[in-house]
């Protein structure tokens, strides 16, 4: 590097000379581990800087996690060296890697709820009997940190009553704790509205400036681009690339991912919007402990449109999903399909609804939309077992149903496309596509879909959107419920955003920005820009 | 990742149950050592009385047929993910839908009374495990609970009829009248001199046609599909339109039914009447039966005759060795139930373990299954 570039983010590229000068905090040699013939690690080679942070991009299965795993001794690499700090380190269990001051953040945090967050740091590496002088030791410890990376907390709230990326601090916190110099995070941005994303770029931006290395494992190739000084791309076990992120691009590092081009946006012309197919009114739905989740709302999809509804996960969605699926009957309101009212009695609502041609692809497709003991043909039938298709009377047309299966797997590509393989074998990715195949195959009026691409890699994501939108081109009407903000940004035609049960508002994708959709799914209002696009008669306030 | 391996078939239904069974024979054996007998005997006499001659078979089958019926009712419900206790009861209080059809056609051929009883029974069977489904659909009580209270129900129902409503004068057990005419269900002995005077009778033919109509119902029909998607995972079949409260109600109704036809083959085929306590257990033994046959009907067929045999060989052991008692046959019987049922795991993950190391090829596989291609 002969000078130093003009960079516009000061704080995100302070580290130029760092990611090139400093010293190897962690060395990967030769890492190869095989799950019998499967290699998930292949001759992998890494080295991260120490003051940098280095990003790790790969689909699922591409052996991220694996190696992560190898570097903080869950798994023992079959063969290869590790070097931290130069030094060769044999890294068996856990404990040696957070001696060695590696440490992890985890995807789903290892909190426990009903302690306070002074009490999570300090569970486990007490180092008295007795607990009071621990604590207290930690308070202070917490407080140095805390001041030292600008990581506030408020150390006698208990975890349950913060908010996820308050606990998310918890962990990192617990991680510095500990005494990491190297802190490897595992898609921590999945479970963060967008503000408290950026927030914990800052924090990590803010490690960086203090020395401390971070491996930030995600595929989310914009945050990449955001944080990373260098990106190195996994595919099938193996090290594709590695290459400092400034001279990369999305495209660039989404075509080493997947092996082949791939379309990032979303390709769609115009919405030409008909009549309406689905209208909620009034909608108050109850979770199972009896708690209100939905406060009252309406709204419409019209043929030919796609209505995205934003917000952080936890705020409603699921349950106005549930209701309108006919899995959850509604305390009040009404939902209707093609203009005819639709009946909550009984738990056979699911029925009901697919009998008005409305079709739904779940939230959680291994806990609902599939059963993942069945063969795959199975689940190819689930929910429509009783159409005379697959047989007339009582007996079930196993021959017609694994035909028609056999035949929605090559349409769909789903691999391996054998109907008699149990669906627990397949990826997320083609378990999505099972039922994405099963709902959207039986050419419904309005679909409903949660979540189509969680758990899902970007090949994938890509056929799944543009079957989406191809629905949507053949005059269907089409609800979309995703935590992605990107995806309902470049799928919707229209976004409204929940938050605490109601609707807050609804934006035009064209328009609207991220940050003011974030404010509006943090419950934030008074956005001269969002108001202006809202549609009074939709917005729901208490 | 670091989840054991599933076992490879065979050694799931075959290798384990034999081990499981090995184990219990080992145990029994130590017991029957204590007491101060050859345990090799012990062995040898079961097996002989159980398989050794026609009579012994014909016992055998007789109570294969039994087992098959229970361990039926067992699995139908295992299925759709409810665990029916309540066989035992269920067969108990069928007993008074089979006499009073042989009661009333006692005059007539049985040609029309085994027909007519087997739906009787089941009828009635039916009924009483349709009440804790009912319950446990609509009302959220559980059926696990309700049906071992519908035992103590039936059982107490019965021994009041017994005693006060059924029981002719001037007879002093606690049974109903003799059946002597057509309602008496002709026994294969009538056939085949070969079963000399053992029970077996007409009535298992239908254990044959109910391991039949169990495999075409759980494999083959809509109403089996449902059955197991509810079983794997109820919010799929909710998902799926499915009414769970119904499925519930119709699964305890059908396997009910096929606990009630266990009083068919006692009632009209042994004793010609009912008795007091005639299930002696058998409904319990299906659960043994189920978990052993692996809810599959093949498996259910094989465990019922292993139980058959354990039975009649624990009979003809009490008669050759005075020693062992009848409580020492009840002692073994409760061991290899123990062993195969309850302890059904035990060595499961020990099995899965040695599997592990020592067929490297195994490993492969069962990691190939769990990873299978790359995304399209």
């Amino acid at each position: 590097m002969t000078n130093e570039r003009s960079v516009p983010d000061k704080a995100q590229r302070s580290s130029g000379t760092a990611a090139t000068t400093s010293p190897w905090a962690i060395e990967l040699r030769k890492i190869n581990k095989r799950f019998g013939p499967v290699w998930a690690n292949r001759d992998i080679d890494l080295k991260v800087r120490r003051g940098t942070i280095h990003g790790i991009v790969g689909e699922n299965g591409a052996g991220k996690s694996t190696l992560m795993s190898i570097l903080y001794g869950f798994y023992t690499a079959d063969s290869g060296e590790i070097f931290v700090n130069g030094q060769l380190a044999r890294i068996t269990d856990s404990r040696h890697a957070l001696a060695l001051g590696i440490g992890m953040v985890h995807q789903h945090f290892m909190l426990v709820d009903n302690f306070s967050i002074l009490e999570n740091v300090v569970l486990g590496a007490e180092d008295s009997p007795l607990l009071a002088s621990s604590l207290a030791k930690a308070r202070k410890e917490l407080k140095r940190l805390a001041d030292e990376y600008s990581l506030h907390v408020d150390p006698d709230a208990i975890v349950e009553d913060v908010s996820v990326g308050q606990q998310q601090r918890v962990e990192i916190l617990k991680a510095l704790y500990r005494g990491a110099d190297t802190l490897i995070l595992d898609e921590p941005t999945g479970v963060l509205t967008p503000e408290e994303a950026d927030d914990l770029f800052r924090v990590l931006g803010v490690l960086r400036e203090q020395g401390k290395t971070v491996i930030l494992i995600t595929h989310k190739l914009r945050e990449i681009m955001a944080i990373t000084d260098t990106v190195s791309v996994m595919r099938q076990g193996q090290m594709v690339t590695t290459m400092p992120t400034r001279e990369t691009s999305p495209e660039q590092l989404a075509e080493a991912m997947v092996g082949r081009r791939v379309l990032l946006r979303v390709q769609k012309g115009a919405a030409h919007p008909g009549t309406p197919l689905l209208e909620v009114n009034d909608l108050v739905v109850e979770d199972d402990l009896g708690v209100t989740r939905v406060k009252g709302v309406s709204f419409s999809v019209r043929a030919g449109e796609i209505v995205g509804i934003a917000g952080v996960a936890g705020n409603g969605q699921s349950e106005l999903l549930e209701a309108i699926s006919g899995m959850r009957a509604p305390e009040s309101g009404s939902v209707a399909v093609s203009g005819r009212p639709v009946s909550f009695h009984g738990d056979d609502g699911a029925a009901r609804l697919r009998g008005a041609r409305l079709a739904h692809v779940p939230e959680d497709r291994q806990r609902m939309g599939l059963v993942t003991q069945f063969e795959e043909w199975e689940n190819s039938i689930l929910g429509y077992q009783d159409d005379p298709a697959y047989g007339k009377g009582a007996i079930l047309d196993i021959a017609a149903a694994q035909a028609e299966a056999a035949a929605r797997m090559q349409k769909f590509d789903v691999r391996p496309a054998n109907p008699r393989l149990r669906t627990a074998n397949f990826s997320g990715g083609n378990q999505q596509k099972i039922v994405l195949a099963r709902e959207m195959e039986r050419n419904p009026d309005v679909l409903v879909v949660g979540q189509p691409t969680r758990g899902v890699d970007i090949g994938a994501i890509e056929f799944i959107h543009n079957q989406i939108v191809k629905m949507r081109d053949a005059g269907k009407a089409i609800l979309l419920v995703s935590v992605e903000l990107d995806e309902i940004r470049s799928l919707s035609d229209r976004i409204l955003v929940m938050f605490d049960g109601h609707i807050v508002g609804e934006a035009d994708p064209a328009t609207a920005t991220e940050g003011e959709l974030g404010l509006m799914m943090a419950g934030i209002e008074g956005n001269a820009a969002v108001a202006a696009t809202m549609t009074a008669t939709e917005e729901k306030r208490p | 990742m670091s989840a054991r391996r599933p076992l490879p078939r065979w050694a799931d239904v075959a290798l384990l149950p034999l081990l499981n069974l090995l184990l219990a024979l080992i145990v029994s054996g130590i017991v029957i050592a204590i007491i101060g007998q050859n345990p090799f005997e012990a062995i040898r006499i079961m097996a002989y009385g159980a398989f050794g001659y026609g009579e012994g078979i014909g016992f055998t089958l007789h109570f294969a047929a039994d087992f098959i019926f229970t361990g039926l009712a067992v699995a139908v419900a295992a299925h759709a993910g409810l665990f029916n206790i309540g066989a035992e009861g269920q067969a108990y209080i069928a007993s008074l839908g089979a006499f009073f059809v042989g009661y009333f056609l006692d005059g007539t051929n049985w040609i029309l009374v085994l027909p007519l009883a087997v739906v009787a029974a089941a009828a009635v069977g039916a009924l009483w495990a349709f009440i804790p489904g009912y319950l446990q659909a609509k009302r959220g009580s559980h059926v696990v609970i309700s049906t071992i209270m519908f035992n103590f129900i039936a059982s107490a129902i019965m021994v009041y009829l017994l005693n006060y409503v059924l029981k002719p004068k001037g007879i002093q057990d606690p049974s109903t009248v003799n059946l002597l005419g057509a309602a008496r269900l002709p026994q294969l002995r009538q056939f085949f001199s070969f079963f000399g005077y053992a029970p077996l009778n007409v009535t298992a033919i239908f254990a044959v046609l109910a391991l039949i109509f169990c495999y075409v119902l759980i494999w083959h029909t809509k109403l089996g599909f449902a059955m197991r998607t509810m079983g794997h995972n109820p919010t799929a079949s909710r998902y799926a339109g499915i009414s769970n409260s119904r499925l519930i109600m119709i699964v305890m109704a059908i396997s009910g039914a096929l606990a009630g036809l266990v009083a068919v083959n006692e009632v009209l085929g042994v004793q010609n009447k009912i008795v007091l306590d005639f299930t002696s257990g058998y409904g319990f033994v299906g659960i043994a039966v189920a978990l052993m046959g692996r809810n599959h009907p093949v498996g259910i067929a094989l465990a019922a005759i292993l139980f058959g045999a354990l039975y009649q060989g624990g009979l003809e052991l009490q008669f050759e060795m005075p020693a062992i008692t009848r409580d020492m046959i009840v002692v073994i019987q409760a061991l290899v139930i123990m062993f195969t049922g309850a302890m059904e795991g035990l060595l499961r993950p020990g099995l899965e373990n040695a599997f592990m190391l020592y067929l490297p090829r195994q490993k492969a596989d069962a990691v190939a299954r769990e990873t299978v291609g790359t995304e399209g």
